[in-house]
């Protein structure tokens, strides 16, 4: 029993990283069609803001501020510098571009910084366990759920109630309909980076918290994990890239638990296949994106 | 006086293709102009490049005396331009309510004029709530009428408001047109229906073939025994 809720954390914890790294990819791809390999690097980038930020001598919750704003400030940067000139560019030669951005950084932080992990040392109180009714949790999972639950909530309202919101829903459906309105694009698009580039911060201190050091691919494999989710969930739709992130976690959790020793190679493999056979029957994934019917 | 829209000579290529070729026609202020003409005869794109959606490859787009060519839709908005485009292209995805508040965002006092915009068009306060994509052609033609009156324009671009609907729907929508034009608006009028479009406007233009094959009074035109033949079959 104590297991079995401790794994539901773990997969809950894990899940909602995926779900905000997912949620990030959707949210760009559904409004610019660009399929953001570099989203990672996103991520990586906040990990090193944190770990610059200590390293100077900054308060945890200081540092944790700084990764954060790090992130935001890398994705816009890259949307600026990279993706805007590449505005109404086809599928593939925007992934190429997001391709040659992620190396460009990769290299950036295997020379500038160091090619081998770095440490980040949050308070001891942070990574300490609790118990409820006698079941001992991990601090940072739990704050993890929290966290993403509350991302998520703010998100939400964000789009629903709110005019750029309105207008990123909209940019997503019919962009040029939005243009003829007289709304600025660029601004919309912008809004999206960040929110994208925020999520993937929030991921980034969860992640350090959790793991307590930085690498250049330490946003790589999660994002990995993210692209399977927004695929699973429906390439382009929001809600199905939250779900889709929360079953790739909770999959990965469980084979990890309950999988004979014999087994454990092939989790990645288990769980891809169960991503297939998921897509095989729901092509367009567990929560298809409404797409305008204009062409 | 200057005209509402005053468009000379304009082109308009997509790639080597000419869809628009010289073409030059105006708008006065206070009148509805019907733009008229077959499938494919340019309507569209030059609508499109009035709206600052078409790259303009020659030629000249002044609004209310100012030169727009070229210009980037949200400064034509701002210069006092608005579309009810081809498709009606209404946010599917959003409420009825969203779709104007959205379209209010670029001007001010957006609360007044959708209260205005759902008493002119109850069925529209009536679903205020629902998702625009549930709405029926016709509601959806409103939503799009409503949602360009949004940023209080002065100019209105209507691109085939009648394509589609229930007969009874399109009087409603040439109702409303007229009560626009006696408020004052300016309207630049497309339609494949030339017989309504001609009761309204009181200048046309017929495209074929992305240049300008006949204008004048509607007389004229609908006394033009060959453009009745060739172009304006209703």
């Amino acid at each position: 029993m104590e297991i079995l809720i401790q794994q539901i954390v773990n997969a809950l914890s894990l899940g909602g990283v995926y779900a905000m790294l997912a949620l990030g990819l959707a949210i760009v791809f559904s409004i610019v069609r660009l399929i953001n390999f570099a989203h990672g690097e996103i991520m990586t980038f906040g990990g090193y803001g944190i770990f610059l930020a200590l390293l100077f001598g900054l308060p945890p919750a200081a540092a944790v501020l700084v990764g954060l704003l790090a992130s935001i400030a890398i994705a816009l940067t890259m949307e600026r510098a990279a993706f805007r000139a590449m505005r109404g560019a086809d599928v593939v030669s925007l992934l190429i571009t997001s391709f040659a951005v992620s190396e460009i950084l990769k290299v950036l932080f295997q020379n500038g910084i160091s090619a081998r992990p770095v440490p980040i040392t949050f308070p001891p109180s942070w990574s300490g366990t609790y118990e409820v009714a006698g079941v001992t949790v991990g601090v940072v999972p739990t704050v993890s759920i929290i966290v993403t639950l509350v991302s998520l909530t703010g998100l939400t309202v964000f789009l629903r109630r709110t005019v750029p919101g309105m207008a990123m829903r909209a940019a997503a459906e019919d962009i040029e309909m939005l243009r003829l309105l007289g709304v600025r694009a660029n601004r919309v698009v912008a809004v999206a980076f960040l929110l994208s580039g925020l999520l993937a911060g929030v991921a980034a201190v969860i992640w350090t918290a959790q793991r307590g050091s930085v690498d250049p691919l330490m946003g790589f494999f999660p994002v990995l994990k993210a692209f399977i989710a927004t695929v699973l969930g429906g390439l382009g739709s929001l809600s199905g890239a939250v779900l889709g992130g929360f079953v790739v976690g909770a999959l990965e959790v469980l084979t990890q638990a309950f999988l004979p020793d014999a087994l454990a190679p092939y989790r990645d493999a288990i769980v891809l296949g169960g991503v297939i056979a998921v897509l095989l029957l729901r092509p367009d994934g567990l929560i298809p994106a409404a797409r305008s019917a204009r062409s | 006086m200057t005209d509402a829209l005053t468009v000379h000579d304009l082109d308009v290529r997509y790639g080597p293709v000419r869809a628009v070729r010289g073409v030059s026609l105006s708008v006065a202020k206070g009148g509805v102009t019907a733009l008229l003409g077959a499938n494919g005869a340019g309507k569209t794109t030059t609508v499109m490049a009035i709206a600052g959606a078409r790259r303009v490859s020659g030629g000249q787009v002044s609004i209310f005396g100012a030169d727009m060519t070229g210009a980037p839709e949200d400064a034509i908005v701002r210069a006092g331009v608005a579309i009810s485009p081809e498709g009606r292209r209404v946010f599917g995805a959003l409420s009825v309510e969203d779709n104007l508040t959205l379209a209010g965002s670029v001007a001010g006092d957006s609360e007044a004029r959708k209260a205005a915009m759902m008493a002119r068009f109850p069925i529209l306060g009536e679903r205020r709530r629902q998702l625009a994509g549930l709405l029926s052609g016709g509601e959806q033609q409103m939503l799009a009428v409503a949602r360009a009156l949004m940023s209080a324009p002065r100019l209105l671009l209507m691109d085939e408001p009648s394509l589609g609907l229930a007969p009874q729907m399109i009087d409603q929508i040439f109702t409303i047109i007229e009560e626009l034009k006696g408020e004052g608006l300016s309207i630049l009028l497309v339609e494949q229906n030339a017989a309504l479009a001609l009761e309204v406007a009181d200048h046309a233009v017929v495209l074929a073939n992305g240049a300008v094959a006949a204008a004048g009074t509607p007389a004229d035109l609908a006394g033009n025994a060959v453009l009745r033949a060739a172009y304006l079959a209703a």
